[in-house]
């Protein structure tokens, strides 16, 4: 929380997008959170990530439930649309808002309170029916607004600020994610911007359902040495298994790599995600193989990060449930009320 | 790189861009926030300390600090940071708790100064309160130098030049006005422990052109002719005039011709517009009084009707690059161009001229006619003779005649008290945490976006009736307020402390210009290049902080900080925090002293 609003003044030598906007273009108000938050710098990724593919604000649409991470999308993306929802139930307002608009790109921001605890069964339906979206969690292990008891992700064992203990087995989201059909799976951590803004980027392209779980240290209640979510421990547990360096077009692979170093992905879209393998046997492609690794680098107290799986053609809710493809507001008379004709021949086919 | 050594006392002084652009190190910024808080005492009284003249300087300046101003960078304009100086110095209360005691007993050191300008005036200033006896001698029959000969009134009030003379004089100075020294040598038999020599360049230069002699009754040097204006000696001039020269002596001589009966006033320059010696504050004044500058014009002729001038002609030039990149200015060939006047005044230049100093007194000058002076010491190869000001490396500025003065005070003192003068002293420097509550400074860290506001000016109708009417009247209270919110604090440093930082990134997210990056150390070349933001102004720092946890550095560009606070206010850990740098220069006395 700061009195004073952020200067407009920006640096004179700011790159520009095809827009023509700099990333402070892509702001929002000022923060209110903690000073330190992780949540803070995941606001900062996705604006960077805005940017960089040059997407207009006006066809962003931001949904959040309730907490400190709910409350981020206030402070980037200014002049895009919001929904602020209640407390665990931003799934099915993003998937009506998507079913009703299909145009506009979807960015679901969520705490793992508001994911794990009060909203898991949302977060589970929302997933496996391939909503088209960025699903975000901001993962601190407690809930941050409520002045920090834990919540659903974090570790057994884990310490939190004031020395209390946590007792129950931890709900993991990604793993969770990979179980229920996501077709694009990622961890990342709001201390590494190099890792998070490719990943974020890439889910935005991404067709269906992309979930990303980002660990956001909670600065106030959860950040000391004890926490399986603090920045010192998270640093000290990474287990990165690729890196997204970078995204092109179909085009040309200029950058050299030793041979099998190198894994590519071609999306839906035609863009391609290069991603350098730093754990060499890691297939980001195999569903149940990346399962098995997670479980087992858990089991060993390490955090695993990366693009976990992709699977590029798998489709979304559109496409399963064969729907209009024009937005419903772009919709006429005609096509809203086909008229009794229509309505006749539609109840003959279900007698 | 290697992490930035912070109690290096330059590396902070140079981020507060104004105070390390002026010769005597004013701290601008410190005064500036005063003003807006309308302790208008209080900000003249640093300003005193610093520049000895603000009444004169707050209305004068050259303003080294204005270009160089952190402003520039971020937005279009400095901030007016010389009229605020006036601000200060004509809203002032009573002072005389800031004036030094002069002790009744003197030291016994007698210190004689030639010359009574402002670089004279400064070593007065500095030495007199520690006891020494200073004479100063001056041909003129008033003190001021050329602040009072040249300046001329519509800029410079004399009632102004009167308060901030006197108020130096007052310290116990002895006058001897209307005394010219006709030579050195003379005057170091009479035994002063040391001689000041702040003689000025009073010597302007001649344009030996046909048509010079025979015209020469309505023909002026610049610099004479303005010194007669001011003595009261010339009141008129003709109605067509030609000022030659683009420095700022022609702009005071062609606004001069303005009110002393010159409608047709022209001024012709060799080279081009921008080339133009002149500030480009002096040229808009210009223009703005109905002064046409025409450019690219060489005079090659005074013409004149059996000796009375009828006008000057000029040759067409343009200006060409040789394979070097050196301009030269060649004929176009076009037919010459006749101007027609009734005056002239030749404004091409100012020259040193010593011929009251004896070449066998065992001063060294060099083949340009000039003295050998040590720039730190200002000494000459005469140890107790001492240059300062014009005298000493040819034309320049008040300020840093000032400066000069400054330093020459210092290297007197430590003579006299059988010191090493080349052992200099160090500045005065202070730094001091603002912090007053979580997201409370102790200054006003909000930045305005205000535009540079204009001083208001008398209507040009009254203002060119009467030469000795001023022509700006300077900022009310609310204009130098809003004016002043434009600073940026500079001196309010970003300090930051790797062993408290856990790399959150709260800073870098939070930084509004991008000047924070935490990454893998490099050398600097390398490292400018993969910064938040391109750091390509080579004269700015990058501010190197290292012991983090990751093995990484901090890396802050310098070059265009807000010094908003913002990255102290988001960091958790205190890592950062905005602490006052104040910067003062030692001046003459003990503290100058190693003993
Ligand atoms: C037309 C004009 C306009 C200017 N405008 C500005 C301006 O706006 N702002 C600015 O900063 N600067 C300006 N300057 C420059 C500025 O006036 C000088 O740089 C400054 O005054 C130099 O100070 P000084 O102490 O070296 O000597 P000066 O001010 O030149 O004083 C020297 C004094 O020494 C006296 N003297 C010389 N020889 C002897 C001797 N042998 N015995 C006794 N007395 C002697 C002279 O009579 C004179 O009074 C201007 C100059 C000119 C010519
Ligand atoms: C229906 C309902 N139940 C409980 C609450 C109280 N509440 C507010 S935020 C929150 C937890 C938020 O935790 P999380 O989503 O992890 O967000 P964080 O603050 O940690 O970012 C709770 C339980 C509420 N607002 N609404
Ligand atoms: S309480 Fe925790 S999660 Fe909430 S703003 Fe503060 S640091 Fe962030
Ligand atoms: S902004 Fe203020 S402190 Fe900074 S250079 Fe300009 S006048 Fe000086
Ligand atoms: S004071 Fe801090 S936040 Fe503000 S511009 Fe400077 S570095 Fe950035
Ligand atoms: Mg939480």
């Amino acid at each position: 929380m700061t009195y004073i609003v952020k200067p407009r003044l920006h640096h004179p030598k700011l790159p520009i997008n095809a827009l023509g906007y700099t990333h402070r273009d892509y702001e929002g108000s000022i923060s209110t959170l903690c000073a330190g938050c992780g949540h803070d710098s995941i606001s900062a990724a996705i604006i960077q990530s805005c940017f960089e593919l040059a997407l207009p604000p006006h066809r962003i649409a931001k949904l959040s439930g309730i907490g400190c991470s709910s409350k981020t999308p206030t402070y980037f993306l200014g002049q895009s649309h919001g929904f602020n929802s209640v407390h665990g139930r931003m799934p099915s307002v993003l998937t009506g808002a998507n079913l009703a608009n299909r145009d506009l790109i979807y960015l679901g921001v969520s705490g793992d309170g508001d994911s794990a605890s009060i909203g898991l069964g949302q977060f589970a339906h929302c997933i496996r029916r391939g909503v088209d979206m960025v699903y975000i969690v901001e993962n601190n292990g407690v809930y941050g607004l409520t002045k920090g008891q834990f919540s659903a992700t974090a570790d057994k064992g884990s310490k939190a600020r004031r020395g209390a203990v946590n007792t129950d087995s931890p709900i993991d989201l990604v793993a969770m994610a990979l179980q229920l059909g996501a077709s694009f799976v990622a961890r990342s951590f709001s201390g590494d911007k190099m890792q998070l803004v490719p990943l974020i980027k890439a889910a935005i392209q991404h067709k269906g359902a992309a979930f990303i779980d980002v660990i956001s240290p909670c600065v106030a209640f959860n950040n000391n040495p004890e926490s399986t979510k603090s920045f010192d421990y998270v640093r000290a547990h990474n287990d990165a298994v690729n890196q997204l360096d970078f995204m092109v077009a179909r085009e040309a692979i200029t950058a050299d790599y030793a041979p099998g170093t190198l894994e590519t992905v071609v999306q839906h879209d035609g863009s391609m995600l290069r991603l350098r393998k730093l754990a060499p046997d890691y297939d980001p492609r195999d569903r149940v193989s990346a399962m098995t690794y997670l479980q087992q680098r858990h089991a060993a107290g390490e955090v695993v990060t990366g693009l976990l799986f992709v699977e590029e053609d798998h489709g979304d809710l559109h496409e399963f449930l064969d729907t209009v493809e024009a937005p419903l507001n772009a919709l006429g008379e005609n096509e809203l009320c086909p008229g009794q004709e229509a309505l006749d021949r539609y109840n003959a086919a279900h007698r | 790189m290697q992490p930035t050594d912070i109690r290096n006392p330059d590396y902070f002084h140079k981020v507060v861009d104004c105070q390390w652009a002026c010769p005597a190190h004013t701290p601008v910024p410190e005064y500036i926030r005063l003003i807006a808080e309308q302790r208008y005492t209080e900000a003249w009284a640093i300003n005193w300390e610093s520049n000895v003249f603000p009444g004169i300087l707050g209305r004068t300046c050259d303003r080294p600090c204005e270009p160089a101003c952190r402003r520039v960078r971020v937005e279009a304009e400095p901030v007016a940071i010389c009229r605020l100086k006036r601000v200060a110095a004509d809203n002032k209360g009573d002072i005389s708790p800031y004036l030094p005691a002069v002790p009744k007993q003197k030291n016994g050191k007698r210190i004689a100064l030639v010359g009574a300008g402002p670089a004279s005036l400064t070593v007065a200033r500095d030495l007199a309160p520690l006891g020494y006896d200073c004479v100063m001698f001056d041909g003129d029959a008033k003190g001021g130098g050329m602040m009072r000969t040249q300046i001329p009134r519509f800029r410079l009030p004399e009632s102004v030049t009167d308060e901030e003379v006197d108020r130096i004089v007052d310290l116990g100075i002895e006058t001897r006005y209307g005394q010219f020294i006709g030579s050195l040598k003379a005057l170091l038999t009479e035994g002063w422990d040391a001689v000041f020599v702040g003689s000025g360049a009073p010597r302007g230069r001649e344009l030996d052109i046909p048509g010079r002699k025979e015209a020469a009754a309505n023909i002026h040097i610049g610099i004479d002719w303005l010194s007669s204006v001011s003595f009261g000696h010339i009141d008129k001039i003709g109605r067509r005039v030609i000022v030659l020269g683009g420095g700022n002596t022609a702009m005071d001589c062609c606004r001069s011709s303005r009110r002393l009966g010159g409608e047709e006033v022209t001024v012709v320059v060799r080279s081009g517009f921008e080339e133009m010696k002149a500030s480009v504050w002096e040229k808009e004044d210009a223009m703005h009084e109905g002064i046409p500058i025409l450019n690219f014009l060489v005079p090659v002729e005074f013409t004149h009707d059996n000796g009375k001038l009828t006008g000057v002609l000029f040759e067409k030039v343009k200006a060409e690059f040789d394979e070097k990149g050196r301009r030269n200015l060649v004929p176009t060939g076009e037919p010459h161009q006749h101007i027609l006047c009734d005056d002239v005044l030749v404004a091409i230049g100012q020259e040193n001229a010593f011929p009251w100093i004896e070449r066998d007194v065992g001063i060294e000058f060099d083949r340009w006619g000039m003295p050998k002076v040590d720039p730190k010491t200002m000494q000459s190869s005469l140890p107790n003779v001492f240059f300062g000001g014009d005298a000493a490396f040819g034309p320049k500025n008040i300020i840093w005649a000032v400066a000069h003065g400054h330093e020459a005070a210092i290297s007197i003192d430590k003579l006299c008290h059988g010191e090493d003068v080349n052992d200099r002293p160090p500045p005065g420097v202070t730094l001091v945490s603002q912090k007053m509550g979580i997201h409370e400074w102790s200054y006003d860290n909000d930045i305005s976006n205000d535009l540079r506001y204009k001083v208001p000016l008398r209507d040009i109708s009254v203002a060119l009736k009467d030469i000795r009417t001023e022509v700006e009247l300077g900022y009310d209270d609310k204009l130098a307020y809003l004016e002043a919110e434009r600073c940026l604090n500079c001196d309010i440093q970003t300090v930051f402390n790797g062993k408290l930082c856990i790399e959150c990134d709260a800073c870098v997210d939070i930084c509004p210009m991008d000047c924070i990056t935490f990454t893998e150390n490099g050398d600097e070349e390398d490292l400018r290049t993969r910064l938040s933001a391109p750091a390509i102004n080579l004269t700015q720092d990058l501010y190197i902080g290292n012991s983090l946890k990751t093995g990484r550095i901090m890396a802050k560009d310098e070059d265009v900080c807000l010094h908003c606070g913002l990255c102290a206010e988001r960091c958790p850990t205190g890592a950062w925090d905005m602490q006052k740098f104040l910067f003062e220069m030692t001046q003459a006395g003990p503290a100058c002293r190693s003993r």
